[in-house]
């Protein structure tokens, strides 16, 4: 389809203090539906979004961090995630949830990419679109 | 293929500009507005380095309203700085393939 547009989503904030991190996963499934070229990008506060085990019922709030495992049965399955971000924060690929899709063989593969600051900047500078949270 | 990097955050406050910085490729813009605005003062040393350091690589902008909104004296900011007014980030959001806002 020759309209097919790329979009990145830029994820920059930690979950549960603000709505962006639940407004950003909201409007990237609602957008799945209209069969665009989508990426997610997880960096600076951002990576917190993908930490396996949150618990949220001490606080009163829904945990919607499960439902980034649903990604890739709306055929997102492009999640890249800034190494720079993750080890200034102490955290490494092993602190974060597995995020999987299908491949055309029907196996289930990582749909996360660790990448160095220098690439996340290369993979922004390919978009059509990139939309902010 | 160039991109607009706005930056509506002050950089004492929140890391946005130095990220921003950090991911803009030669031949991109930044525009800072809003408190982003702050970071354009000549005579905060640390974050005047931080944008001094990305030129001439990239072009920094920085929104002449929310300048005088503020009380920032357009001599005040950061030399290489090109002060813009609505019309003129109009023009560098046509003027580059994509706009990416660091919030």
């Amino acid at each position: 389809m020759s309209d097919t547009k790329r979009f990145l989503y830029v994820n920059r904030k930690a979950p549960h203090g603000t709505v962006y991190a639940l407004e950003s996963l909201e409007v990237v499934l609602i957008g799945a539906a209209f069969e665009q070229d989508v990426s997610l990008a997880f960096l600076d506060d951002g990576v917190f979004q993908l930490i396996k085990k949150q618990v949220t019922t001490g606080i009163g709030v829904k945990n919607f961090a499960p439902t980034y495992r649903a990604l890739g049965d709306y055929d997102v399955k492009k999640v890249f995630v800034e190494r720079e971000s993750l080890e200034e924060r102490g955290l490494s690929e092993d602190d974060l949830m597995a995020i999987t899709h299908e491949n055309d063989d029907e196996e289930d593969v990582s749909s996360v990419e660790i990448v160095d600051r220098a690439r996340m900047a290369e993979i922004m500078a390919a978009q059509d679109v990139i939309l902010s949270f | 293929m160039s991109t607009l990097h706005t930056v509506n955050k002050s950089p004492f406050d929140r890391g946005s500009l130095a990220s921003a910085l950090a991911h803009a490729l030669p031949g991109d813009a930044i525009l800072l507005i809003e408190d982003g605005v702050v970071g354009a003062r000549a005579a905060a040393q640390k974050t005047a380095d931080l944008v001094q350091a990305a030129m001439p690589a990239c072009s920094l902008y920085v929104l002449g309203p929310d300048l005088a909104a503020r009380g920032i004296p357009v001599t005040d900011v950061v030399g290489g700085m090109t002060v813009v007014d609505y019309a003129g980030f109009v023009d560098l959001v046509a003027g580059h393939d994509r706009t990416q806002a660091w919030l």
